[in-house]
């Protein structure tokens, strides 16, 4: 099963990274008015089924991919191989 | 007579470069400063305090310190901790910290995004802790920092509460953060007293030649705190 974590600084968190990249992208003309950078977790797991991979996700962000003080993040679960 | 040298091990992971510097700097205060690889699964017999270095664990990958918190020493140094052993952790060693949940906040990439190398003044607000005992109150000392993610974090109520029960220990001069921590914050204290890290590496003053010795009061404070809490063998 393939799944794709997103992990972002949760809202009202200084992010200078996304600051960073949204003065980039004004200087290249864009109107940006914000932008926030997150990491994106790839993975490919075995399990039974889809709620079963889901509750292995979810221990794997509390337990590594985030730091659940700083950052949210999102499971997105794909059934296709 | 001879002093008792209170075994202090530093713990070496994957990527630590100060753990040298920190044995130097403790056995040249009179720890004796064992080096010991993340693998073991224990402590050495004795052992009276602990020090986690600053390099770049396992480079840095995901989070600082975020995989060096799962290595096998670890839980060692998280039950040593829990019978109150004293451990202290030095800029990667303070991320581990926090990581492993053994102090409160978090350690983020500096606000300037840039890595800062450079002498920084700190503050010491208490001095009846295991760790600032040979400072004088209020006492501003110098001691360099050198990192990309040093910026503490934690929410305004969380803060408050530290701040309210004296755990905010370490706190960099007005205009001298370097990387925006929040409420100046350079070191952190646990609620018992004996877990304490932070971003300015304190090995790295330890000798007139390097600039400044003040870093000698704090890793002098520890192991003034260690040989206590030794039991008097020799």
């Amino acid at each position: 099963m393939r799944a794709t974590v997103l992990v972002r600084p949760k809202a009202g968190i200084l992010d200078p990274q996304g600051q960073a990249v949204e003065s980039s992208l004004r200087h290249l003309g864009f109107a940006v008015n914000e932008a926030r950078v997150g990491r994106v977790v790839d993975l490919e797991l075995d399990a039974a089924d889809a709620s079963e991979a889901r509750g292995q996700l979810e221990r794997m962000c509390e337990q590594l991919l985030a730091n659940p003080l700083i950052e949210s993040y999102e499971i997105e679960l794909r059934s296709d191989t | 007579m001879t002093e008792l040298r209170p075994r202090i091990p530093v713990v070496v992971f994957p990527g630590s470069n100060d753990d040298r510097d920190a044995q130097l700097a403790l056995e040249r205060l009179g720890a004796d400063a064992p080096l010991i690889w993340h693998n073991e699964s224990s402590l050495p017999a004795d052992t009276a305090a602990v020090v986690l270095p600053g390099g770049f664990s396992y480079g840095d990958y995901l989070r600082c310190g975020a995989i060096a918190c799962f290595s096998p020493i670890m839980r060692a140094v998280e039950r040593f901790a829990a019978e109150g052993g004293l451990v202290l952790g030095i800029c990667n060693g303070f991320q581990i910290l926090t990581e492993a949940g053994l102090l409160p906040g978090a350690l983020r990439a500096n606000a300037s995004l840039a890595f800062v190398c450079r002498d920084t003044a700190v503050r010491v607000q208490r001095c009846d802790t295991a760790f600032t005992a040979q400072c004088q109150p209020d006492q501003v000392l110098t001691i360099p920092v050198k990192h990309g993610e040093g910026c503490w974090y934690a929410d305004p109520d969380q803060v408050a509460e530290l701040d309210a029960s004296g755990q905010l220990v370490l706190r960099y001069e007005e205009g001298e953060n370097p990387n925006g921590a929040v409420a100046n914050v350079a070191g952190v204290m646990n609620a018992a007293g004996t877990v304490f890290g932070l971003m300015p590496h304190p090995e790295h003053a330890v000798d007139p030649m390097l600039g400044s010795t003040d870093g000698s009061l704090i890793l002098g404070s520890l192991v003034d705190a260690a040989r206590l809490s030794t039991p008097l063998l020799v």
